[in-house]
């Protein structure tokens, strides 16, 4: 018999989700008590993963379809902590656009569960059905502010490249299986010893679909469009939660069905890394929408995540599950600040429109400032420990180019933060905004800038945590 | 355990600044808020004198060391002083303050975010000087960027987006690269603790690069010719206070780091480059005096001595003897007190007038005599007239020079001619003369706190000059053991 405790989060959250399908359907006006359970649930999920997985070093499911080891575990608290997070600072901001509705918990909900599937995932058939579900409650989210012709656009472009990608993984999946016999990770770690021409084209497939996912250039397109036409909220939760999902299923592919053709994918890796690191560093220079500049940087920090993951060494994959961490952190805070940026029942997206900020909301300002410089990684706030570790661990591999790569193109991103707070600190002020902000919003906000700017007197907690992940 | 007291002078500063954070700040009356921030800067300066007192001279090895485990197994904080670093955190407790006094009259709005910035500025810079740790140093060493950027930019003159950013980015570029040799000396010789370091020594087929990237980080901030056009830049746009404690303790960051990580981890290295260094800073020395000779901005003039004055400095260290070193210390505590005084005194006639161009003045001597008098003493300093703590530092470098390499010698001294042209050439145009400018007949003479500034700068510059031993006596241990540990490893390649 299966122990069925160690699957009992993934358990409890479907259910969850059909109770409150249900109850949507029998009582009116039913969106407030959907979204406190909801919370509600994410919260409890959050303990059960922690009691019942957290302590698990590896065990597998199903025929080893499904892996609970400390990886998946950690990964997933991540996901629900931050999924959480997303779900009770948007109220306010739904309640303007007037979406205030019961789908959105339940959208949240559902992908919420397909990343969880994906993190455990030990097999390309499971893989690839959480994959989809989260896909699909993406697609919906995106398009959510149905009104709102951008909005509208954002969804169907990504369902579109979504879609593609998908099937660009799907075809990879299928190659590999055919090459190895077998869909579980394990068994097509051990068939797969071969440089077979094609196997290679399965495994460059695979990694097309996925860097897709996260938005790693050469395959970022959709993301700046997508996040500055969907809902504020469901941006932020498009900028952490999927990645951190993403991120584990790509250590996952890399270092256990693919670990033997490590020649074959590390210069990939290399490539879509520092690929990243640079563009996302030019391009969003030039940009005047918050949102769309975040794009850019998020593009850029995949890249940093990415070098980490290059290394092919434990090091490197705990120094990228340190950065995701700590990137889930600082976007969240900014986009609490960003989500700050109201008016009259109106938000404000641009970056002229912080012009001045910290005349009218000093301390507001101030945690941007933070919040921004450690985006940029200066010390002594946390995005500083998350660039160091990983170019650690990529120097530790003698990678000198990819070290200096990402460090040169920190100085390009410096700027554009710097822009940022020259708007905010150096120019003209501008109207006040509301400051009735809900309380979640504020807690959020200083939990967040306070974990960023302290990092520094603890930073071995972390790692402590982290250092039980080893792959290899 | 004794009791933390290096942890304890960089946190003082940063407490204060939190205090200052919940303090209102009322329209017009900000006097609480500047008693706050004085009172934080002069317990913190009594602390360091503490500090000097109980320092043992006789050593050549770090005192006050507090170790404590920070990221387990990989990184330690750790603090200490030895005779070279404790001169320059006296400097740092001793320049604040008077900084946080001129703030006075410069300083129109924000007062309180501004000492805000000043102490978490002071914080980070007694830091640098006392981290014996290099991935702490460089914590501290960056950190330093995020104050300074917004006190030029928030503070700063008409130019000051252009100018914080410049200053910002140079400097950031120039620092990673330290960044990845600080990561790299982790991974080859399994430690970033100074003191190790030491004793481990580093494989010298890796010493040539990694000297590289740690001099692009020093030469950005010395700064070194031909990257130094931000400082005059920077120093422009800042406001008074910022350019003081930008060119009397920021530059000194550099100096400082290339005796201490420079030339005590890759010796080999430092004897390969010294024909470089030394090309270097004879050409900062002449061409920038040369550049300072026709500025029409005061503060300019000045921040282009600074380049040069700092040229001497980074030869002193490279000449690698005894005097040349001890000669570098003294001219950077020197410059430090000058530039300050140079600076503040261009802020007096600044706030005045609102002109830092040399053409509005001209005749002040008639008008303000105490101010003039002043003046001219720290002109006088900065040329490096005997008497001054400017001719120590300029004369043991010179000889050390002479020892090592004759021909950079003779012309850094032309350097020297050159020094005492421009600042002269200033303090003429300034003080003598006619007195053309209508305005300037009704100045006022300099009031009680910058009286008291201006002094709290002319004693020590006069006592070192002409009584420097309490400075050579703390550094001369350390310099000497510097020297010979260099010897060795030299001897030993």
């Amino acid at each position: 018999m299966e122990n069925l405790n160690l699957i009992l989060p993934e358990i409890f959250i479907s259910l969850s989700i059909m109770f409150l399908l249900i109850l949507g359907v029998f009582k009116n006006d039913s969106s407030k008590i959907t979204f406190n359970l909801s919370l509600f649930a994410i919260l409890i999920t959050t303990i059960i993963t922690f009691n019942e997985t957290f302590s698990v070093t590896r065990e597998t499911l199903f025929n080893e379809s499904v892996v609970i080891d400390s990886m998946s575990s950690l990964m997933k608290i991540i996901t629900l902590i931050g999924g959480f997070l997303v779900l009770v600072i948007s109220s306010t901001y739904l309640k303007t656009f007037k979406i205030y509705n019961i789908e959105y918990p339940v959208l949240i909900l559902s992908s919420i569960l397909g990343m969880m599937v994906m993190i455990s995932s030990n097999d390309l058939i499971v893989f690839y059905m959480g994959l989809e579900l989260q896909s699909l409650a993406l697609y919906v989210l995106a398009t959510y502010n149905r009104d709102q012709l951008k909005s509208s656009e954002a969804g169907l472009k990504y369902f579109v490249l979504s879609a593609l990608s998908s099937g660009l993984l799907l075809y990879g999946c299928s190659l590999v299986y055919g090459f190895s016999g077998s869909t579980n990770f394990d068994i097509i770690s051990n068939q797969l010893n071969s440089n077979e021409y094609v196997l290679t084209f399965g495994i460059v497939f695979i990694l097309v679909g996925l860097a897709f996912k996260i938005s790693a250039v050469p395959f970022h397109m959709w993301a700046p469009d997508v996040y500055e036409g969907s809902p504020t909220t469901v941006t932020l939760f498009f900028t952490i939660v999927p990645k951190v999902a993403a991120l584990t299923v790509f250590i996952r592919f890399l270092y256990v069905p693919f670990l033997n053709l490590i020649d074959q994918w590390q210069m990939i890796i290399v490539f879509l890394s520092i690929a990243s690191m640079v563009f996302g560093a030019v391009a969003a220079i030039g940009q005047t929408n918050i949102k769309r500049l975040i794009a850019y940087s998020s593009i850029g920090h995949i890249g940093y995540t990415l070098a980490g993951l290059a290394t092919a060494s434990n090091d490197g994959i705990q120094s990228s599950i340190i950065y995701i961490s700590i990137y889930v952190v600082m976007n969240l805070a900014l986009f609490s600040c960003l989500l700050m940026l109201r008016r009259k029942d109106q938000y404000y997206e641009d970056i002229d429109d912080l012009s001045g900020l910290s005349k009218n909301h000093p301390l507001l300002s101030l945690c941007l400032l933070l919040i921004l410089f450690s985006l940029a990684g200066i010390p002594p706030l946390a995005g500083f420990f998350a660039k160091f570790y990983v170019f650690k661990a990529v120097l530790e591999q003698s990678m000198y180019f990819l070290a200096i790569v990402g460090l040169l193109s920190t100085v390009v991103a410096a700027f554009y933060y710097l822009r940022i707070i020259k708007i905010m600190y150096f120019d003209k002020e501008k109207d006040k905004y509301d400051t009735d902000h809900s309380l979640w919003l504020k807690f959020s906000l200083t939990v967040s800038t306070i974990l960023i700017l302290l990092y520094f007197i603890f930073p071995s907690q972390l790692i402590e945590v982290v250092s039980r992940i080893n792959i290899i | 355990m004794n009791f933390p007291i290096l942890s304890s002078l960089i946190l003082l500063p940063t407490i204060g600044a939190l205090f200052l954070f919940f303090i209102k700040e009322k329209e017009g009356n900000n006097t609480t808020i500047k008693y706050v921030a004085l009172f934080t800067t002069v317990v913190n300066f009594l602390i360091s004198i503490y500090l000097c007192i109980t320092f043992d001279q006789s050593t050549s090895s770090f005192q006050f060391i507090e170790d404590r485990t920070w990221i387990k197994g990989f990184i330690n904080y750790k603090v200490g002083v030895d005779g070279i670093s404790i001169l320059f955190i006296i400097l740092t407790t001793f320049i604040t303050p008077l900084c946080i006094i001129s703030v006075n009259n410069s300083v129109k709005n924000r007062l309180r975010d501004f000492l805000i910035a000043i102490l978490i500025m002071e914080s980070f810079m007694i830091g640098v000087f006392s981290a014996l740790d290099l991935v702490v140093f460089y914590l501290f060493f960056e950190a330093g960027l995020i104050p300074m950027f917004l006190i030029i930019g928030i503070w700063g003159g008409a130019r000051r987006v252009y100018s914080a950013f410049k200053f910002f980015l140079y400097t950031l570029l120039g620092s990673v690269l330290m960044l990845v040799a600080i990561i790299s000396i982790y991974w080859i010789t399994g430690t970033t603790d100074v003191v190790q370091l030491y004793e481990i020594g580093i494989d010298v087929k890796y010493q040539n690069l990694l000297w590289l990237a740690f001099f692009s980080s020093f030469a950005v901030k010395t700064p070194m010719w031909p990257v130094h056009t931000w400082l005059p830049d920077a120093h422009v746009e800042a406001p008074t206070a910022g350019s003081v404690l930008l060119a009397a303790i920021l530059l000194k960051m550099a100096g400082y780091g290339f005796i201490r990580f420079s030339l005590g981890l890759f010796p080999v290295a430092s004897e390969v480059f010294t024909p470089l260094i030394y090309t270097l800073s004879v050409i900062a020395i002449i061409f920038t005096s040369l550049i300072a000779l026709m500025q029409e901005d005061m503060k300019k003039l000045i921040a282009y001595s600074s380049v040069a004055h700092m040229g001497f400095v980074t030869l002193g260290i490279f000449t690698l003897q005894q005097q040349g070193i001890e000669g570098s210390i003294i001219q950077m505590i020197s410059h430090g007190l000058v530039s300050a005084a140079l600076f503040l005194t261009v802020g007096v006639v600044y706030d005045r007038m609102h002109s830092r161009l040399i053409s509005t003045y001209g005749g002040l001597v008639s008008v303000i005599p105490k101010y003039s008098i002043l003046f001219m003493l720290f002109a006088l300093a900065s040329l490096g007239l005997p008497g001054t703590s400017g001719f120590i530092g300029e004369f043991l470098i010179l000889m050390g020079a002479f020892k090592d390499n004759f021909l950079v010698a003779v012309v850094a001294s032309i350097g020297v001619i050159l020094g005492a042209a421009y600042m002269l050439w200033l303090y003429k145009r300034v003080v003598f003369g006619k007195l053309v400018n209508e305005d300037l007949k009704k100045i006022l003479d300099l009031n009680r706190s910058e009286y008291f500034i201006l002094s709290c700068l002319a004693a020590p510059i006069l006592f070192f000059g002409f009584y420097p031993d309490p400075l050579i006596n703390t550094i001369e241990v350390s310099v000497t053991d510097l020297i010979n540990m260099h010897k060795i490893n030299i001897a030993s390649k």
